[in-house]
């Protein structure tokens, strides 16, 4: 079983670039699970069961949704080769745009859109830097100039990555991405022992824990002022 | 460069050498100001473990992807000179397995391709592969050639390189800028040497298509359906890489399409087009026709059609001149030589 990470920034369009690639594969007759992860909602997983494959979905709730990601990907895999499936596809929106739920040696997915600016590729951090496989979707309703600007600054940003622009709704260059992210000698049995491609943020506070008040009396744990002062 | 002789550059010489590095170090928030006589090593030591932490860089990828992004770069420089020609297509087959039935397509830099055919029929397909330089490894199975050579597939996948430029009825700029502001980005983007020249050229040209003037100082989001048209195809004439265009559609209001064309192949471009409108498919040179997802035949645009075109150019004519006298709040005419 092969296993692929998908990630980007919600509504980049990674599940309609995924439907449509995964469209492919089931062409080829290559078989396909898919394991959504989200934060409090989803139902992603019903446009996925449409395809006919086997889906779970994940909601990390009050986590953050990629160190839940992290904490179960073991079982996930587990559960593709349960499944008996020639491609595992994890689906998961980096939140913060400091995450990635990347593993090394796995190959990673990001999405991102036209629409989000062009100053976008330089916010989202090691979810786009450390990518494999860049996919810029959207590219269909912003201009030709636009597209090529946008995509000389993720390249600016990820020198290393293929990138590919992907038409969500028609499915333009979703075969091609399908021929890229899949490798049919490529097996993954188990995670035990793999790492992160880059360590998730240090976040534990009071407020990580459920605290609602405000005020200093109740900061505690990680904690670090904004500067706010006039000095340059 | 080696990643040897990187290391030993320090980054004030980097950027004398490579000029758009100093974006590369600012894009990845890695903060080099003051420390310029360092080396790249000695910068990352001597940072704060919390900068490396709070701006999430990753010293070891950073430097490996700087080697990369020169290499990119001067590897975008060199081919700068390479012009692709001619684009050949080979047969692939319909949807049901049959194969096509022509022994191939060439088309050359300055001509204008139409293609037709019903919804679905697989014009997009068409495309893609053209796109992708297809080389038996798609679904029609079709073969193209560019320059009559199959590319090396990081020249398939490379994406400062790519092969087709897109115009289409939907794409609109989203970008707050003005015209101007617009056109610098693209061009500093391309690193283009006469950027001001390039400017010029593309604002004057963009104001010739467009039934109405725009100033320079214009948001772009603000343009007209037909000034933001002219402005796109002025723009991806002038200052795009990729050697074939394809047009999805242009409309009529605002637009002189003959002009616009025009430019086109004077910038050398190969232009497809996917259209419906006899006017645009007769100033085409041939058209090609889809249907079931296979090429059906390749139709040379012959006298007889041409002559037509006339015809149909004063009709359209007509259709403006009533579609003015509206706006102007006039009474339409009916007019015998119509």
């Amino acid at each position: 079983m092969d296993l692929i990470t998908v990630s980007g920034p919600p509504s980049s369009g990674k599940t309609s670039v995924l439907i449509k690639t995964i469209e492919n594969f089931l062409k080829r007759d290559i078989s396909v699970g898919v394991v959504k992860f989200d934060c409090l909602f989803t139902d992603d997983d019903i446009y996925f069961k449409k395809l006919g494959i086997p889906v779970k979905k994940g909601l990390s709730g009050s986590l953050c949704p990629d160190h839940y990601f992290v904490s179960n990907i073991e079982e996930v895999v587990e559960w593709g080769l349960k499944e008996n499936v020639d491609v595992l596809i994890t689906e998961s929106a980096g939140l913060c745009n400091r995450c990635s739920p990347y593993i090394q040696d796995i190959k990673a997915v990001c999405v991102i859109d036209n629409l989000s600016g062009i100053n976008t590729p330089k916010k989202i951090g090691p979810m786009l830097k450390s990518a494999d496989i860049v996919v810029i979707t959207k590219g269909d309703i912003v201009s030709q100039a636009e597209r090529e600007v946008f995509t000389m600054k993720v390249q600016s940003v990820n020198p290393k990555a293929i990138i590919m622009h992907v038409n969500g709704l028609s499915g333009q260059g979703a075969f091609e991405l399908s021929t890229f992210i899949h490798d049919e000698t490529k097996h993954v049995d188990t995670l035990e022992g793999m790492k992160l491609r880059y360590p998730m943020p240090a976040a534990l506070c009071s407020y990580c824990l459920g605290e609602t008040r405000i005020g200093k009396s109740h900061q505690l744990g990680n904690i670090r002022k904004i500067d706010l002062s006039d000095i340059k | 460069m080696s990643l040897e002789n990187l290391l030993k550059l320090s980054i004030g010489d980097l950027f004398l050498k490579f000029p758009y590095t100093k974006d590369f170090f600012i894009d990845h928030l890695v903060p080099y100001k003051g420390h310029e006589n360092y080396t790249i090593n000695q910068l990352f030591n001597n940072m704060d473990e919390e900068v490396i932490e709070d701006n999430a860089i990753n010293t070891e990828l950073f430097i490996s992807s700087l080697v990369e992004y020169i290499e990119l770069m001067n590897s975008y420089f060199a081919s700068e000179q390479v012009v692709e020609n001619t684009v050949t297509i080979y047969p692939g087959t319909y949807k049901d397995g049959t194969d096509e039935n022509f022994t191939k397509i060439e088309i050359s830099k300055g001509e204008i391709i139409s293609i037709v055919g019903p919804t679905g029929s697989g014009k997009s397909r068409l495309l893609a592969d053209i796109e992708w330089a297809a080389n038996e490894d798609t679904p029609t199975k079709r073969k193209v050639l560019i320059n009559g050579r199959v590319l090396e597939p990081h020249e398939r996948f490379s994406a400062s390189n790519k092969l087709v430029a897109q115009l289409s009825q939907n794409m609109n700029f989203v970008m707050d800028l003005s015209v101007r502001e617009f056109l610098d980005l693209h061009a500093t983007s391309r690193m283009v040497e006469n950027k001001e020249e390039m400017i010029i050229k593309i604002y004057d040209k963009a104001n010739e298509l467009a039934g109405e003037g725009f100033s320079e100082d214009t948001p772009i989001t603000e343009l007209s359906g037909g000034q933001s048209r002219a402005l796109m195809i002025a723009d991806t004439a002038i200052l795009s890489k990729s050697p074939i265009i394809l047009i999805d559609e242009i409309e009529n209001a605002g637009i002189d399409r003959q002009k616009a064309l025009e430019l086109l192949i004077s910038e050398d471009k190969i232009v497809l087009m996917s259209t419906h409108d006899p006017i645009l498919a007769l100033m085409g040179d041939k058209r090609i026709v889809i249907n079931n997802g296979g090429i059906e035949s390749v139709i040379e645009t012959s006298e007889e059609e041409r002559s037509i075109l006339s015809k149909l150019e004063n009709l359209d004519k007509t259709l403006m001149d009533m579609r003015n006298r509206l706006r102007l709040g006039k009474r339409l005419k009916f007019e015998e030589e119509l």
